[in-house]
């Protein structure tokens, strides 16, 4: 197919874009295969460039012969353009419906992005399972590395290299693998140097109404506890969800079954409710003309922050059990594909150091989002302004990027990145010109060559250029575990987001640059201190053996 | 010390407000304050509850574990003590309800308080503020605008200060008349005066109207005002209340200005309420905030029917519109609510804030406060609950104008010199009665008191302070661009002020504080430039004379205050004072440590960050019982068991 049969005008002449809080920009609009460009006739500066896949819907508008697009994007930036001509416009509009809706993901940007810099460092070999593993094997060595799921027969959303533990050999974790939701055995997620603690994570067990039990299943996660040792099981779902459903195969762990096991059932919604939640929110964010009264009931409808609160509490929950409990815990909800991976990676961001700085940040996004098989590209294909029904988007990774920036607000100095990165890792899992964030698995990974066809988006951050925008000046390594507070009062609407668009951010930023100044200073000033004073100590040596006669 | 008969306390159990935490230490109960001690030798707390902060004591009934007293304070403080026998609790309660309930000004704590310092020192504290030449920073008196003595005695309004600023026109018997039309004789008199337009801010009391009644004295008064100004033909009468409330006022024979008998004036309802619904609103407010395991949607839920923020929006819109009126249209505007003392102090307050960016440095907003607060009659004592208490003339309203403040420096960083502990510490010293400013309802009152003699000015003592209250990334430069701030106030930018209403509850705070760190960098700044300084002059030595001298420690300066300690807003950093300390002590020659010591790792947590004390549930396994339960619920700090 070729983009140019949907491009129906190409070009327009004399178009106004308004955007808040910024001057409106008259100039040309011209369509490419997956850009919306507008550039000012007076001079370069001034331009928009817009990715079609960031293009979440569109509203027209016609006064006389003046058309306007209002196009409400991803990112959650709403812009209106006005062209003249009626025809023009309605081309337009379709044109862009059309591109922001292509179903082949190999006719997405990434497929046709050619890097202006250098790859120094390719991101897609940012994480390798077998290096990741050599350290764990440095600290224990009751795990090992199973090839069992080489060709993803096993479990399709599963990477081809998992952690297991060293006495379950393959034919066990295939069978255990039949008796988890989606083939998705336990896997270790965390290992916690300090006491040898581990977090697993996998689907729900498919005990049905009948209660199957799987000897597999129970020898696997009983191989994960020390002799004596108790765990905890956290289902992400309320009791009353995870009885329901039984009733479609699925279940719980069965006491009698699982001794050594304690359940703990929490309750982090399913993906159709979070999407709603983000519509509601994102509208209350809109709507300039709130009284203070419907502002807070509407936040309050939209019940976001319940979420974030929710989800926070869980994760610390599995943090206080592993620290504080010296006890090993497994995290699943249905799927184990969602709440599961918020909870497992909330986790590791209180109790790893590691995960707080960029690098580690990242490898955090790779291993327990990437590889463990969220499906990012069926939950963000459509944002907060999607008309239609919602399939199966909904903002899970967006609300762990609410709940690190809240633990980030908490704990200013811990964190090596700034809101910044989670802001621009929010972007890219909706819209991006790498291909870190396509399709849904590993396996479909591999089957799209995107590590060949694409860049990662891992490539292009940890360029040096790149990454001072993302640095926390305030940063101070600190090895300790962070445990939030999780109090309503303790929690923030995530302004840099949702508010975004909605506010101009110039006395913030300047105050921010501010800070950083005193930040470079009190560096600057200590360099010199110390280079005097080494000045000053030579200068002593050198004089001294002349006193001595 | 007569009212107390038991002055100390052993054994006894202070709980934690949002967990089930305890300490356990001794009370001790002095004239002035409650101490509690704590007994775990390594980290003995403590804490000091000055008697005129508590709210409210209640004994709550007696317990397995002994007698639970629970007290309220006006700083938001809650404490929660177990004492372990009846008696010593019922003493202590007795003890605690006369002592909070002074019956004589002599019993407040500031003619107590003694901070060292000499007659001179005293009086040189009290000599800071001056509002006469405040007035003359703002180009008063004029040729339009002079000072008058009709109240040098007090005779014309008691409320008002002695000295007072009406345009040349307003003759004496015109002020007199309009005094009489006015409730309390509180006639329109200068607040601030808006150099530039020549604009002018006034405010008084609502007219005695009633129904019909007029008063030509009072209409040649407005008209007197109108004409100061060249610059407009008109001007604004904001009655800062709802119109409902006004309209009521009519039939008890006040009420407000009839357009038809006041020539060119523009009248504005703003709509703020009375102090007892903010009375109620604030009740509302921290019953919600206060709730243990308070869920997403009763808080949001309760923070909306509380009706708190939607109050400060109110304020603050009234704020935002008189400082339109002045500076864009350079029209003069007079403000008024029902006596003149409450709605009317916040918007003059708060619209000159914005207006006029000295009020936003440490010393004018102390001038600000002195001048529109404490001089103009707003009636601390009763508001604020230190003597003898009508409890239906408590209201939050010098609490509310401090949060909108805090508001505003939420949206402009940088427009302030202070930071928001400057706010909360006036907060607790309006309540603590260990300083005169706020003693008292007006200045004939703080007169008679003759409180300059016998106590001490708060101001001084904040100046003293004044390292701890900086905004580090105040910018000067900031209001030469913004002169005049123009807030924006869309509902989501008035945020709950978590630091005010919980400033003791440690655990609901963010663990570090960038506020601290940047102001302690700050403070490292100025120390290293010293050192620099001191460096560069020993190494000018050197290349200049041959003989060696001993290298000095360089001259520092140690004269910082600690910061306060009832400001818990985040772990106390290592603080690089005390690491550049240890710099400094080393010997040259030696090279000097760059960096602060490294943080080992192992058990040490971000100092108030445990898991324990947020709550995510507490773990209550005890395995290997018979009688295991199916599953077990974790609800936050609460273990509950179901099959």
């Amino acid at each position: 197919m070729e983009f140019a049969e949907l491009i129906k005008t190409p070009r327009v002449d004399g178009v106004d874009l308004h955007r808040p809080f910024m001057p409106t920009v008259e100039g040309t609009l011209c369509l490419t295969g997956h850009h919306l460009i507008l550039s000012s006739r007076q001079d370069n500066t001034e331009e928009l460039w817009l990715l079609h896949a960031n293009i979440d819907s569109i509203e027209k508008r016609f006064v006389g012969s003046l058309g306007t697009i209002i196009v409400k994007c991803k990112d959650l930036r709403v812009i209106q353009l006005d062209i003249p001509g009626m025809e023009e416009c309605l081309n337009i509009a379709s044109s862009i419906e059309a591109l922001s809706t292509l179903d082949s993901v190999s006719l997405m940007y990434p497929f046709f992005y050619r890097p202006l810099f250098e790859v120094i460092e390719d991101g897609w070999q940012l994480f390798v399972p077998e290096e990741a593993f050599k350290d764990l094997e440095s600290m224990t060595d009751e795990w090992r590395l199973s090839e069992v799921n080489k060709d993803f027969s096993v479990c399709p959303s599963y990477p081809s290299l998992l952690t297991v533990p060293k006495d379950i050999d393959d034919e066990s974790l295939c069978k255990a693998a039949s008796f988890r939701h989606g083939g998705r055995f336990p896997v270790l997620s965390y290992y916690h140097k300090k006491n040898g603690m581990v977090m697993m994570r996998a689907a729900q067990p498919l005990t049905g109404t009948n209660g199957r039990r799987c000897k597999e299943d129970e020898k696997l996660i009983n191989a994960t506890l020390c002799a004596g040792k108790r765990g905890y099981i956290i289902d992400t779902r309320t009791i009353a969800v995870a009885q329901q459903a039984k009733a479609r195969g699925g279940g719980f762990e069965q006491e009698a079954n699982y001794p050594q096991w304690r359940r703990i059932h929490k309750a982090i919604e399913r993906s159709n409710v979070l999407q709603d939640s983000l519509i509601k929110l994102v509208e209350a964010c809109n709507d300039q003309s709130h009284s203070m009264d419907r502002w807070l009931s509407k936040l309050e409808a939209s019940n976001w922050q319940s979420k974030v609160k929710e989800i926070l509490t869980t994760a610390c929950l599995a943090a206080q059990c592993i620290d504080r409990e010296g006890a090993s815990v497994l995290v699943h909800g249905t799927e184990g594909t969602d709440s599961t991976l918020q909870v497992t990676s909330l986790a590791q961001i209180i109790l790893d150091p590691a995960c707080r700085t960029i690098r580690g940040f990242e490898v955090l996004i790779e291993r327990e989002w990437l590889q463990a098989g969220h499906p990012f590209q069926q939950r963000c294909a459509q944002s907060a302004y999607s008309n239609g029904k919602p399939r199966s988007e909904a903002p899970v990774f967006l609300l762990f990027l609410d709940c690190v920036w809240q633990i980030l607000r908490q704990f200013p100095c811990s964190f090596q990145f700034n809101e910044n990165l989670l802001i621009m890792f929010f972007e890219h899992a909706y819209a991006s010109q790498f291909g870190t964030f396509l399709g849904n698995c590993v396996a479909e990974r591999v089957k799209l060559q995107l590590s060949q066809k694409t860049v990662s988006l891992w490539s292009w951050v940890n360029r040096p250029q790149e990454l001072e925008r993302f640095l926390n000046p305030l940063y101070e390594p600190n090895n300790l575990v962070i445990w939030p507070s999780v109090a309503p009062q303790s929690l923030l609407l995530w302004e840099g987001v949702f508010l975004r668009w909605n506010r101009s951010t110039k006395c913030l930023d300047e105050a921010c640059q501010e800070m950083v100044h005193i930040i470079e200073y009190n560096k600057e000033l200590q360099n010199k201190v110390n280079s005097l004073r080494r000045q000053l100590a030579q200068l002593e040596t050198e004089e001294s053996p002349l006193q001595t006669p | 010390m007569e009212h107390i008969r038991t002055p100390k306390v052993e054994q006894v159990k202070l709980l934690d407000r949002f967990s089930n935490k305890s300490v356990t230490g001794t009370l001790h109960l002095t004239a002035t304050h409650l101490i509690f001690v704590e007994s775990n030798s390594t980290s003995a707390q403590e804490i000091w509850i000055l008697h005129h902060h508590i709210a409210s004591v209640e004994k709550l009934s007696l317990k397995t574990n002994g007698c639970p007293l629970l007290i309220q304070c006006r700083n938001f403080r809650l404490v929660h003590f177990v004492i372990p026998r009846e008696r010593d609790c019922h003493d202590i309660y007795s003890s605690l309800l006369r002592l909070l309930r002074p019956v004589s000004y002599d019993e407040l704590y500031a003619f107590s308080y003694n901070p060292k310092q000499n007659d001179q020192q005293r009086e040189e504290g009290w000599q800071l503020i001056d509002l006469a030449a405040e007035f003359e920073r703002m180009g008063v008196p004029c040729d339009q605008w002079q000072l008058t003595d009709v109240n040098r005695e007090y005779k014309v309004c008691k409320t008002y200060p002695r000295d007072l600023y009406v345009p040349i026109m307003a003759s004496k018997p015109i002020i007199v008349g309009s005094s009489k039309f006015r409730s309390k004789g509180r006639f329109p008199v200068l607040t601030y005066f808006y150099q530039e337009k020549k604009a002018a801010v006034c405010r008084c009391s609502q007219p005695l109207s009633g129904f019909s009644a007029r008063c030509l004295e009072d209409e040649h008064m407005l008209q007197a005002i109108s004409k100061a100004n060249h610059n407009s033909r008109y001007i604004y009468v904001m009655d800062t209340r709802p119109k409902l409330n006004a309209l009521a006022n009519r039939a008890a024979g006040k009420g407000y200005e009839n357009e038809d008998n006041y020539s060119n004036i523009r009248f504005q309802f703003v709509g703020i309420e009375n102090i007892h619904v903010m009375r109620g609103s604030l009740q509302k407010l921290l019953e919600v905030v206060g709730t243990r395991s308070l869920s997403m949607t009763d808080y949001l839920v309760g923070l909306e029917n509380s009706g708190w923020l939607r109050h400060i929006k109110a304020i603050m819109d009234a704020a935002i519109f008189l400082a339109k009126a002045v500076t864009v249209e350079g029209a003069s505007v007079l403000v008024h609510c029902s006596d003149g003392w409450d709605r009317t102090a916040q918007v003059c307050a708060l619209g000159s804030l914005l207006m006029d960016p000295y009020y936003r440095t440490i010393k004018g907003f102390m001038v600000l406060i002195e001048k529109d607060w404490i001089s103009f009659g707003h009636k601390f004592a009763d508001r604020c609950d230190q003597l003898d208490p009508d409890p239906k003339e408590v209201s939050p309203i010098f609490t509310q104008f401090l949060e909108c403040v805090w508001q505003l420096t939420e949206q402009f960083p940088q427009a302030f010199e202070f930071s928001e502990w400057f706010l909360i510490q006036i907060h607790e010293h309006v309540h603590s009665c260990q300083f005169g400013n706020f003693l008292g309802n007006s200045q004939r009152q703080r007169e008679d008191l003759q409180l300059k003699e016998r106590t001490y000015s708060l101001w001084a003592h904040l100046l003293s302070e004044k390292q701890n209250y900086l905004n580090p990334v105040y910018s000067p430069s900031f209001a030469e661009s913004h002169p005049v701030l123009e807030p924006s106030t869309q509902a989501y930018h008035f945020k709950f002020w978590r630091n005010m209403y919980h400033q003791y509850d440690r655990s609901m705070h963010p663990r570090q504080s960038i506020l601290k760190h940047v102001l302690t960098l700050k403070d490292s700044n100025r120390e290293l430039e010293g050192t620099v300084q001191a460096l560069k002059t020993k190494l000018q030595k050197f290349s200049v004379s041959t003989s060696p001298l001993k290298p000095q420690t360089p001259p520092r300066e140690r004269s910082l205050p600690p910061r306060p300690q009832s400001l818990i807003l985040g772990a106390p950093l290592l603080s690089r004072k005390e690491v550049q300390q240890e710099e400094d002590e080393e010997v040259f020659g030696e090279e000097a440590m760059e960096d602060a010591p490294a943080i080992t790792g192992g058990e040490r947590t971000v100092e108030g960050s445990s898991a324990t004390e947020n709550g995510y549930g507490e773990l209550m396994g005890s395995f290997g019982s018979k009688n295991e339960p199916g599953a077990v619920t974790l609800e936050f700090g609460v273990a509950r068991m179901t099959c």
